[in-house]
């Protein structure tokens, strides 16, 4: 089961998983326990010859409770689960529980491509240093990214697999999300909302990058505003 | 309908509270029951749309409520018709059911002319469904009421026919049914006619 | 007694004798269940058809599709037609096989016989209602053929994709999807408020609401669910094709309306649908287990309250399919709390179901093998449902092939292995023959094992973050290592498919040469046994009167081990 996620690389990704595993492991056991009682009953309760079947109702409340205790245990234990979940939705969905600073990136879906506007050195949107790329979105690993997240035509759905994040792009609404990656690398940002015949296939690049090729692309992204490093100031 | 709408009670069925009922006004009620559905999902949509959007006030000014409190008497007024309707029926008076149906479908009439009327106004004005999202929900929900008048229409009309030739028993019951129906249509306006007019 | 009933609801008209009136344009429930049932499986064909050609593309994206090519230019197919397959697929699956074979075939055939009536309360309502599907067949069939093609929105069919073709390229073919879904809503309108008067008003004297059977009363459960939900989705399947042709502004936000509301009607109703459609396959096989148990269901009332809660239950839940659809995330709690606890009224079924055979003696004919497959495969799709209700895990399952492999383990069981259930169980009593047991048996064995190898794989799929309506997985650099399964599963899906044609071997073997059944080959004890096989066009010769539960099997002082409810107690006792 395990080697099925992609590899996590987010802050609560690993939570994510974690319950799930929570999840499989209580009601995997009461399926396991359902079907062996069905299996068990089927067998041993075979027709065979001196017998019969025995007029059991079910209905006396003694009977009932055969049925009736299991179903509080699993209402009980569904209550755990939620419980657990719970918090964990908040602390990724709601936006009061959001980090309240981080590296700003607006995301807007379209048929059928992602862009990502980058605030650019100034870090303020709406200036003329914003700059908006098709289908990559690069981040500092170890950063809370901030994410504005629009669309402009249909219903898309911004998936990162390997965040464990995903929200539905809207148009006409501006929703906010948030993460934090934890390992650089290359991964894929994809399109999890049918968009149209162009849905399968609207995927991007997904960069977490370490501090220096962070500034090493912004550098090559803003070269005016490169910073005199000594091994990057070949403008490009 | 089946005949089996002829009489009241079922004796050779088994019996229970709502299992007295006559077949045809139990089958109205359930009918309704999925329409009521359909309407008040049109005017939650409508009013949690409108809170959203602000009111709609400059929209709806354009809104003639005189008409629609003249529609609103003609629809009453036609309530009114088809219980007298029913109540002749079930006295034997073929005459007065009859004349009650006719005034029923006349009045039906009436409501749609002052709607067209009223629509025709509007267009002129420039105002179509296409104008705004309210304006969507204005011709949408008394177009869907519109249809359902004519539908009402239509039954009261082969009812009033039916005065002529059918059973006696069998028009009696079904006037009660085409009245339930006519109920439901008229109650749809009275609160279509504030939501959309006056509040 | 029964010359009264049948004069009432005959009186004029006598037994049909032409052929129009005899199997066209019949009044006779019976034959109007059977053109529902034949219309069912017609449409089964194409949707069947549509995933085979999803399955085709999913595991050898962008090769030529093999039957596809006799129909059409090539077999090769791009994303606009994958779409438009997966659309097809889930609208034909749901409106025109599940409901047309569960509720208008089965319902409309059985319910009066169980209930000891002659015939529907609105006969004439029942055969416009099958006329009415018809029609909306057809339309959604004619929808393949226009241009710009069938609908490919998907079944759900969110805005601003379906509200405007500009956006979809899909033009007639939208219209025509939303026009033939309202007509079939009207159809089964139409078919609810026959079953509930018929349920509650024309009950066999003795046949207090407390002695129906299961099928019954799931299938009345389905009947008001429908009937109470289809409100708010007619409402917006009309919003939609006035978005869609006249420029209205509900859905589109350009034009002030808001994406988003249509989600909302279109899954305030989708919940209490899909127990639309589970319910009567538990009525069927809650009917077949105490008989080939030979021993009452466990819990009867047990089972009914918690049927009704859950119909109470399925309009409160249904924004868990909304979850990260841009909805205020606060409302994910309590729509999470009322997900889980549905699950609790379903876990007492289940119990109940299986405590059944506790106790019992058990045969393992055709009907109750198929019975066991759904219970045991539904626990599946119960089970993994909890994964889907938390609103967390969801963030990362939704949208992905999790959703569709939970959503297939509890719909298949319930509608074709219960429906297959329902099947075997009454050939006998609709057509006189008992059908085949070894091509019974067969089918059951290799249905289930494919069905299974089918989905489960798909669950690991959806893991691995696999999204639904992907044309060609091989694009995405995360998803090329699990190529293989989508291979497995393709030739597993084949034989799922091609392993029914045993069914229907059978079933066209059994009609003509199968034994001969007689009344009660069964030795059940519900009303529909109480008559011939067939039943004569009035149901019943003498309508029976009911003294007894539907399910009293190895009564205590009884002579044999069932005694049908029209039989007086054995006790002196009734």
């Amino acid at each position: 089961m395990g080697s099925w996620f992609p590899e996590n690389i987010s802050t609560y990704g690993g939570d994510l998983d974690s319950l799930y595993y929570f999840v499989y492991y209580v009601v995997g056991a009461w399926f396991v326990a359902a079907e062996v009682l069905l299996f068990y009953l089927m067998i041993r309760y075979r027709r065979r010859a001196g017998h019969p079947a025995q007029y059991i109702r079910g209905d006396t409340w003694s009977q009932l409770a055969w049925v009736l205790v299991p179903t509080i245990i699993v209402f009980g234990l569904d209550m755990v689960i939620e419980a657990k979940s719970g918090p964990l939705w908040a602390r990724i969905k709601e936006v009061d529980h959001f980090p309240t600073s981080g590296v700003e990136v607006h995301v807007s879906g379209k048929q059928f491509q992602w862009e990502f506007t980058y605030p650019g050195p100034d870090g303020k949107f709406g200036t003329d240093d914003d700059l908006t790329i098709g289908d990559e979105l690069h981040v500092p690993v170890n950063k809370n990214i901030l994410l504005d997240l629009q669309a402009k035509d249909v219903l898309h759905s911004f998936f990162l697999p390997n965040v464990r994040l995903k929200q539905d792009a809207v148009p006409g609404r501006t929703i906010k999300m948030w993460f934090n990656a934890t390992k650089p690398g290359e991964y894929e940002v994809v399109c999890a909302e049918l968009c149209g015949f162009g849905h399968s296939g609207m995927k991007g690049a997904f960069f977490v990058h370490t501090p220096e090729e962070y500034d090493k692309w912004v550098s090559e992204r803003w070269p005016a505003t490169a910073k005199a490093a000594s091994t990057n100031d070949t403008a490009s | 309908m089946s005949s089996a709408t002829t009489t009241a009670a079922h004796p050779q069925y088994e019996g229970g509270p709502f299992a007295q009922l006559p077949f045809g006004r139990a089958g109205m009620w359930w009918f309704l029951s999925s329409e009521i559905c359909v309407f008040g999902t049109f005017m939650g949509t409508y009013a949690l749309m409108r809170i959203a959007a602000g009111g709609w006030d400059a929209e709806r000014a354009h809104l003639n409520a005189t008409i629609a409190i003249m529609n609103t008497i003609v629809l009453v007024t036609s309530s009114l018709t088809i219980v007298q309707a029913h109540a002749a029926a079930e006295a034997g008076d073929r005459e007065g059911a009859r004349r009650n149906l006719l005034i029923t479908v006349l009045l039906g009439c009436l409501f749609l002319c002052f709607k067209t009327f009223e629509y025709s106004r509007e267009i002129s004005h420039g105002f179509v469904p296409w104008t705004s999202t309210f304006w969507s929900f204005y011709y949408t929900m008394t177009g869907l009421h519109g249809l359902h008048v004519i539908g009402g229409i239509i039954v009261n009309f082969i009812l009033f026919l039916a005065t002529y030739r059918a059973s006696w028993d069998l028009v009696k019951h079904r006037v009660e049914y085409a009245g339930l129906y006519w109920h439901f249509v008229d109650v749809v306006w009275i609160f279509l006619f504030p939501l959309l007019y006056l509040a | 007694m029964q010359a009264g009933a049948h004069a009432e609801v005959h009186a004029g008209h006598h037994e049909p004798t032409s052929f129009w009136r005899k199997y066209i344009f019949s009044v006779d429930h019976k034959v109007i269940g059977k053109q529902y049932l034949t219309l069912g499986f017609a449409m089964a064909i194409i949707g069947g058809f549509t995933a085979f050609l999803i399955r085709w593309q999913l595991a050898w994206p962008e090769t030529e599709a093999p039957i596809l090519g006799l129909m059409q230019e090539s077999g090769f197919f791009g994303p606009d037609q994958y779409n438009a397959f997966v659309t097809m697929h889930g609208t034909i699956m749901i409106f025109f096989v599940a409901m047309p074979i569960l509720l208008g075939g089965f319902g409309n055939y059985f319910l009066p016989l169980m209930v000891g009536a002659p015939d529907m309360a609105f006969p004439r309502l029942n055969m416009m209602s099958f006329w009415t599907i018809f029609v909306a067949s057809c339309i959604l069939t004619a929808s393949w053929f226009v241009p710009g093609g069938p609908a490919a929105g998907g079944w759900t069919s969110y805005p601003p994709l379906s509200a405007d073709p500009n956006l979809s390229g899909v033009n007639w073919g939208g219209h025509l999807w939303l026009l033939a879904i309202i007509v079939e809503f009207a159809s089964f309108l139409m078919g609810g408020v026959n079953f509930m008067v018929t349920t509650i008003n024309m009950r066999a004297p003795g046949l207090s609401l407390w002695r129906l059977p299961l099928f019954v009363w799931m299938e009345i459960t389905a009947a008001v669910l429908f009937m109470l939900s289809v409100g708010p989705i007619a409402a917006g399947g009309i919003m939609l094709l006035l978005d869609r042709t006249m420029g209205t502004g509900f859905f589109l936000p350009a034009r002030g309306g808001d994406p988003l509301l249509f989600q909302h009607l279109f899954w305030f109703f989708g919940h209490p649908e899909v127990y639309v459609v589970l319910l009567p396959g538990f009525g069927m096989i809650l009917e077949v287990l105490p008989v080939f148990s030979r021993k009452p269901v466990y819990g009867y009332k047990a089972i009914i309250y918690s049927t009704i809660a859950a119909g109470i239950l399925s309009f409160v839940v249904w924004a868990h399919h909304m979850f990260v659809s841009g909805i205020d995330a606060r409302l994910a709690t309590p729509f999470s709390i009322t997900t889980i606890l549905i699950s609790v009224p379903f876990a007492v079924m289940m119990f109940s179901m299986i405590a059944t055979l506790w106790g019992a003696s058990i045969r393992f004919a055709t009907p109750m093998l198929f019975a066991l497959s759904t219970l045991a495969t539904f626990l599946v799709g119960g089970v993994t449902g909890i994964f889907l209700g938390s609103a967390a895990i969801d963030i990362y399952l939704h949208g992905t092939y999790y959703v569709v492999a939970h959503f297939h383990y509890t719909l298949f069981p319930s509608v074709f292995l219960g429906g297959f259930t329902g099947l075997y169980y009454w050939f006998p009593k609709m057509t006189g023959r008992m059908m085949n047991e070894t091509l019974g048996k067969l089918h059951c064995l290799i249905t289930t094992v494919s069905f299974n190898c089918v989905f489960i794989p798909l669950f690991f799929v959806g893991i691995a973050g696999h999204m639904r309506r992907i044309y060609n997985p091989l694009q995405y650099e995360f998803l090329k290592e699990i190529q293989p399964t989508h291979v497995f599963v393709t030739y597993a899906a084949i034989v799922l498919i091609l392993a029914q044609s045993l069914l229907v071997i059978n079933i066209v073997w059994s009609y003509f040469a199968g034994e001969v059944a007689g009344d009660n080959p069964w030795n059940a004890n519900t009303l529909e046994w109480a008559t011939s096989s067939p039943p004569p066009h009035i149901n019943f010769e003498t309508v029976p009167t009911v003294y007894r539960d539907p399910y009293d099997f190895s009564e205590p002082g009884a002579k044999q081990d069932w005694t049908p409810q029209w039989v007086p107690s054995v006790r002196g006792v009734s």
